[in-house]
C-alpha cells in the first residue's frame, strides 16, 4: 500500500481530545480560528456528564460549598498558584457559557450555569456539588432538593448500579424514595452494557417496551431516576419521548466508567468538529514536535500512514497520567511529548501520603507544568519555553482537581484564556 | 492476677462459651492446631483480633522451602524444612503448587560458598542438581545473563490463605470447632495457678465474649509476646524483624529464584498463580502495629533482585506489604536472617500456669510440625491419648475455601456457564456466586462482612487494579443482596480501598500511577468516600488511619 503523505496547515494546533482539548476547539471555533485536534481521547468516558466548577476550596476541610465563585475567592488567596489565580470570574463564566450554549446547540442540551452549585446524584446513593448538569440529569437535582417521591429504577444485569444501594444510602434524608428492578427489553440475560442499553434506546419500538415495565413498578411516585442509559446521539428526545410514555418526569443517574454520557460527548464532537471546518485526527498521538522558526510542525500517523499537522500555534491539553500527559517513574515525574518541566516534590515519599483519603490530599496531584499568566509553559527558571506554545487542563501544576472537584472547572476556564492568548497572538503576527 | 486490663468485671461479660481448647492466633499455626486438636477429637475455639493470616502467616513469599535455604546457617531447619514439605504436598495438594526452585549465583557472588552448597544439601538428604547457566537461562529466560552457577532443588510455593481457611474449615466439619473473626483476647481470669476464662472483644461490634476453657494455647505469631504477659508470663521473648515485599503484575519466572549467597535483601523471587513476589528486606523493629513499606525498602528490593532477574527493574508492580516476623530471641546478635528459625514452645509450669502455653517462632513450612508438638502438650494435659493425624490424614478441600487459588474462579465460572452469574472483579474473574458462597459459608463469615473479609477469602481485589474496581461493584452487590442496608456499606468500601493503597502506596510510578489517578477519581471525585458524612474533619486525619491497627 502506498502511504499517503499528508500535511495540514492550521493556525491553532490541539494536542489532546479529552474535555479541555474539546473545549479550546469550541472556543477557536467560535472564533474563526483555523484548528486541528489531535491526540488520545483522554478521559472523557470516565466523566459522569457533571461540569464541575469548584466544590472544595479548601482541601483539609469537607466544606461543599454552594456557592462557586466564594469558593474561588477564598482559593485564590489560600492557593495563589492554583490555575483559577490566573482566571477571572468573568473568563471563567464566559468558558461554561460558551461551551454550554455550543453543546446543547449540538443536541445535547446541558443547563445554563447559574449562580450556585447544585447537589447531584451519584451511584453509590451519594450526592456531590456540580455546576452544570445535562439536562437529562436536571430532574434529579430537582427531585433530590424537593425530596419528590421518586422510584429509582435498576436492571437486571447491569452491574455496578444498584437501585437498593441508591435508595439505602439516601434515604435518611430522601424519605419517599423506593428501589425496583426491571427487566430492559430484549436483554433478558447475561451482563448488559450501558452503551449498549442507550444505542438501544434510540429505536421507539425499545422506549415502548421500557415504558411499560417501569410503569408497571412506578407506583404513587411523582418522578423516576435510571442510570444514565437514555440514548446516544439525542438523550433529551429520547428523554422526553420515555417522559410521555410513562407519564412521569425520568431523569439519569451517572455509572461506573465507562460512562454513556461522556460516550456522548466524544461521539457529538467527532461528528460536529469536521462539519465545523476541525481538522480531527481521533484517537491518534502525537509523537514529536517541532518548534521551527517559521511554524510548529506536528507529527503522528494513523492507519493510513504519516500525517504533519504545521501549526502557527499550540496548545497542549494532553491531560495527567492517565491520559498520558504525564508520565511518574520511580525517580520523578515527567512530561514525555515536549519535555517540559515538571514542577513537583522533592522525592516520591512526598508524592502520596500514608492515608488515602487523607483530607489534604496528595501532592502528586499538584504536580504538574508550570505556566505564566498567558497560560505558556515555562522552565525551572520561569522563562517561557515558546511564544507559541499553551498548555491548559488538568496537567497544570498547582491544583488538585479530584479532591477540588473542579476537573470541568480548571478544563474550561484554562482552555478559555489559553484560546484567547493564543487568538491575540495570531492577529498580532 | 484477677484485675481487669480493660476494666470490666467478669460480670459484665454477657455471654460465657465453653470448650475445651482456646486457640489464640489465626494464623497458619493457630489454625493447624485447631485442625490437628479437631482431629484427635478435642474441641477448641480459635480467635484472631483480626483475622486468617493477618500476621507473619499472610505477609510471606508464600515458598515452600525444600529446606536448601537454611543449609548453611540452620541445618537443623533444613531438614525440618525438607520432612515437612514432603508431608504438605502429600497431602494438601490443592494449597500447593510444584514449582520447583533455582538457586543461582551472579558474577561478583562468592564463588567458594556457591560450590559448597551442592555437599550441604546432600548432608542435609535434599535433592540438588547442579545444571548449567544456559540451561538455567532456557528454563526461566528471565535470568540474568552474568549467571555463574544455578542448582535445581524441590522448592514449592504454598497459599497461605488457602491452608488456614482448610485448616478451619476442616475442624469445623470434624466436630465444630469454631473461628471468631476480628475477636481479641483482652483479658485472662486467672486464680489458683490456672486460667479459668479469657475475657475477648470482638472488634467490630465492640461485643464481650468469656471463653471458658481447659486448655489454653498462644499462637499469636508477633504478638505472643504480649498476649504471654496478658496472662502473667514474661519469659516469651521475642525480636521483631520487619519484612517488605513486592508483587508484579506478571508472573515471570515458573519456578522460585533464590539467590545463592548468605541470605540478604531482595534474593528470593517466588511465583504465586499469576505474580510473582520480590523479597525480602530485612529490618529489627520495635513497632508492632504500624507495618508499612517504605519507599527505601521497596527500592532496595528492586535493585537487589535486577542482579539475578533483569527485567525487575521494568516490571509493573501492583502491591508492596511489610509484616512483622517474630524471632525467637536466643542471646545471639548479628542479622535477623542468621538467626535459628527454628520454634519455641513454653509450656509455661515455671511461671505458675499449667493450661496455658505459647507457640512461637518457626517458619510457614513447618507450621504443621508446631501444631503437632503443641497439640501433643494440650492433648496430653487433657488425658487425651489420640496420635497426632495430620501427618497422615489428607487436607479435604472445602468449596467454600476454593476462591483463594488464582485461576480457580474463571475455571469454576466457566464449567457453571451461567451467563446471569456476572463478573464481579474483572482482574481476577470473581463472579457473584463466588461472594455468595463466601458471605453465606466460608469459615469466618459473618451477616455483614466487611469487603477485605471476602477479599481475603478471594482473590478479589488482587489484580492490576487492586480493587478499585471491584470494590464499588461488590459493595453493590451487598447492598442489592441486601447485606448492607445503610451508609455502613459505604464505610466498607472506603475501608477496603484505604487498606489496598496502603499496598500500593510505594509503588505508585508507571502504569500504577494512572490506575491510581482512575481509582481516586472514582472513590473520592465521583462517590465522595473521603467526605463520607459521619467522620469529623477535624480528628479524621489521626484516627482514620488508626482504625485497622486497632483490629489487629
Amino acid at each position: 500500500m502506498i502511504e499517503d503523505k499528508r500535511v495540514f496547515t492550521t493556525e491553532l494546533a490541539v494536542i489532546g481530545s479529552g474535555l479541555t482539548g474539546m473545549a479550546a476547539s469550541i472556543y477557536a471555533i467560535n472564533r474563526g480560528i483555523s484548528t486541528s485536534l489531535a491526540g488520545n481521547t483522554g478521559a472523557i468516558a470516565y466523566t459522569t456528564g457533571y461540569l464541575d466548577l469548584l466544590g472544595k476550596a479548601d482541601p483539609s476541610s469537607c466544606t461543599i460549598f454552594a456557592d462557586p465563585w466564594q469558593a474561588i475567592a477564598s482559593l485564590r488567596e489560600n492557593q495563589p498558584h492554583h490555575p483559577f489565580a490566573r482566571v477571572t470570574d468573568e473568563e471563567i463564566r464566559l468558558g461554561f457559557e460558551e461551551f454550554t450554549a455550543f453543546i446543547t446547540s449540538c443536541g445535547i442540551k446541558y443547563s445554563s450555569p447559574q449562580e450556585h452549585n447544585v447537589m447531584a446524584l451519584t451511584p453509590a446513593g451519594t450526592s456531590k456539588p456540580t455546576f452544570s448538569v445535562p439536562a437529562t440529569m436536571q430532574a434529579g437535582v430537582e427531585a433530590f432538593a424537593a425530596k419528590k417521591h421518586c422510584t429509582i429504577v435498576d436492571f437486571r444485569g447491569l452491574r455496578g448500579f444498584s437501585a437498593r444501594q441508591f435508595v439505602a444510602n439516601l434515604q435518611s434524608e430522601w424519605p419517599r424514595l423506593e428501589a425496583a428492578r426491571v427487566t430492559f427489553p430484549n436483554m433478558e440475560h447475561g451482563e448488559i452494557y450501558a452503551e449498549v442499553m442507550a444505542r438501544a434506546l434510540e429505536v421507539p419500538a425499545n422506549r415502548e417496551a421500557l415504558a411499560q415495565e417501569i410503569k408497571a413498578v412506578a407506583g404513587e411516585s411523582e418522578v423516576i431516576g435510571v442510570p444514565a442509559v437514555l440514548g446516544m446521539h439525542n438523550p433529551d428526545e429520547v428523554m422526553a419521548d420515555l417522559a410521555r410514555l410513562i407519564g412521569l418526569p425520568i431523569f439519569e443517574i451517572p455509572t461506573m466508567p465507562p460512562s454513556v454520557p461522556g460516550i456522548r460527548l466524544r461521539e457529538m464532537f467527532e461528528q460536529v468538529f469536521p462539519q465545523k471546518g476541525l481538522t480531527l485526527v481521533p484517537q491518534q498521538k502525537v509523537t514529536a514536535v517541532d518548534f521551527k522558526a517559521e511554524q510548529i510542525q506536528l507529527s503522528l500517523r494513523d492507519n493510513f500512514g504519516p500525517i504533519t499537522i504545521l501549526a502557527k500555534t499550540v496548545l497542549l491539553a494532553t491531560g495527567r497520567f492517565l491520559s498520558g500527559g504525564l508520565q511518574a517513574q520511580h525517580d520523578g515525574i515527567s512530561e514525555p511529548l515536549l519535555g517540559l518541566h515538571v514542577s513537583q516534590s522533592d522525592s516520591r515519599d512526598d508524592w502520596y501520603r500514608q492515608y488515602y483519603m487523607d483530607r489534604a490530599g496528595h501532592a502528586i496531584h499538584l504536580a504538574g507544568i508550570e505556566v505564566d499568566d498567558q497560560f505558556r509553559p515555562v522552565d525551572a527558571h520561569g522563562k517561557i519555553v515558546d511564544k507559541r506554545l499553551f498548555a491548559a487542563g488538568v496537567m497544570l501544576a498547582h491544583q488538585d482537581w479530584i479532591r477540588g472537584r473542579c476537573g470541568a472547572g480548571v478544563a474550561l476556564a484554562t482552555a478559555y484564556r489559553a484560546v484567547n492568548e493564543a487568538h491575540k497572538l495570531l492577529q498580532t503576527a | 492476677m484477677t484485675t481487669s486490663a480493660a476494666g470490666q468485671s467478669p460480670d459484665s461479660v454477657p455471654r460465657t462459651v465453653e470448650t475445651e481448647v482456646l486457640i489464640i492466633g489465626g494464623g497458619a499455626t493457630g489454625t493447624g492446631i485447631m485442625r490437628d486438636l479437631a482431629l484427635r477429637s478435642i474441641h477448641c475455639h480459635l480467635i484472631d483480633k483480626q483475622d486468617l493470616c493477618a500476621g507473619a502467616s499472610g505477609g510471606n513469599h508464600g515458598l515452600l522451602h525444600s529446606g536448601a535455604r537454611y543449609v548453611f546457617s540452620d541445618p537443623h531447619s533444613a531438614v525440618e524444612c525438607r520432612e515437612e514439605g514432603a508431608i504438605l504436598k502429600r497431602l494438601a495438594p490443592q494449597c500447593i503448587e510444584e514449582t520447583g526452585g533455582l538457586f543461582v549465583a551472579v558474577a561478583g557472588d562468592d564463588e567458594a560458598f556457591a560450590n559448597n552448597f551442592a555437599n550441604l544439601c546432600e548432608a542435609a538428604g535434599i535433592d540438588c542438581q547442579e545444571i548449567s547457566t544456559d540451561e538455567a537461562r532456557k528454563l526461566e529466560p528471565h535470568l540474568s545473563a552474568d549467571l555463574i552457577k544455578a542448582y535445581l532443588v524441590p522448592d514449592a510455593t504454598i497459599d497461605p490463605f488457602r491452608l488456614a481457611l482448610e485448616n478451619v474449615n476442616h475442624a469445623r466439619e470434624l466436630n465444630d470447632s469454631t473461628y471468631h473473626p476480628h475477636t481479641g483476647v483482652i483479658d485472662f481470669e486467672i486464680s489458683e495457678g490456672r486460667i479459668k476464662a479469657a475475657i475477648c472483644k470482638n472488634h467490630h461490634s465492640g461485643e464481650l465474649l468469656r471463653i471458658v476453657a481447659k486448655q489454653y494455647v498462644n499462637a499469636g505469631g508477633a504478638w505472643a509476646m504480649d498476649i504471654a504477659r496478658l496472662a502473667g508470663c514474661d519469659d516469651v521473648s521475642l525480636l521483631y524483624s520487619k519484612g517488605t515485599l513486592l508483587i508484579t503484575n506478571d508472573r515471570l519466572t515458573q519456578r522460585v529464584i533464590n539467590r545463592l549467597r548468605p541470605p540478604a535483601d531482595g534474593d528470593i523471587l517466588v511465583p504465586g498463580g499469576t505474580v510473582s513476589v520480590l523479597g525480602t528486606t530485612s529490618l529489627r523493629t520495635d513497632d508492632l502495629e504500624n507495618s508499612r513499606p517504605t519507599i527505601d525498602e521497596v527500592n532496595q528490593n528492586v535493585i537487589e533482585g535486577t542482579a539475578m532477574i533483569p527485567s525487575l527493574a521494568d516490571a509493573r508492580y501492583i502491591r508492596a506489604f511489610a509484616r512483622i516476623r517474630p524471632l525467637v530471641q536466643n542471646g545471639g546478635a548479628g542479622d535477623d536472617r542468621s538467626v535459628a528459625r527454628s520454634f519455641s514452645l513454653k509450656d509455661h509450669e515455671d511461671q505458675g500456669l499449667d493450661n496455658f502455653c505459647t507457640i512461637t517462632g518457626g517458619k510457614l513450612t513447618t507450621f504443621r510440625l508446631m501444631a503437632e508438638k503443641t497439640a501433643d502438650l494440650v492433648a496430653k494435659r487433657l488425658g487425651n491419648s489420640n496420635p497426632c493425624l495430620t501427618a497422615t490424614t489428607p487436607m479435604p478441600a472445602g468449596t467454600s475455601c476454593r476462591w483463594t487459588e488464582p485461576g480457580a474462579s474463571p475455571k469454576y465460572w466457566y464449567e457453571a456457564n451461567n451467563s446471569d452469574d456476572m463478573i464481579l472483579c474483572e482482574c481476577e474473574m470473581v463472579p457473584q456466586s463466588a461472594i455468595d458462597q463466601i458471605v453465606q459459608c466460608a469459615p469466618g463469615a459473618e451477616k455483614e462482612m466487611t469487603l477485605e473479609a471476602i477479599a481475603l477469602r478471594s482473590r478479589a481485589g488482587k489484580g492490576p487494579c487492586q480493587g478499585s474496581f471491584c470494590g464499588i461493584r461488590i459493595g453493590s452487590y451487598l447492598y442489592d443482596r441486601g447485606y448492607y442496608t445503610d451508609r455502613t456499606g459505604l464505610h466498607h468500601m472506603r475501608d477496603f480501598f484505604s487498606e489496598r493503597f496502603k499496598g500500593m502506596r510505594t509503588i505508585i510510578w508507571g502504569q500504577q500511577a494512572a490506575q491510581m489517578e482512575l481509582a481516586e477519581a472514582l472513590h473520592c471525585g465521583l462517590l465522595g468516600l473521603d467526605c463520607l458524612d459521619d467522620v469529623n474533619p477535624s480528628t479524621e486525619n489521626t484516627q482514620a488511619p488508626n482504625q485497622h491497627q486497632e483490629d489487629k
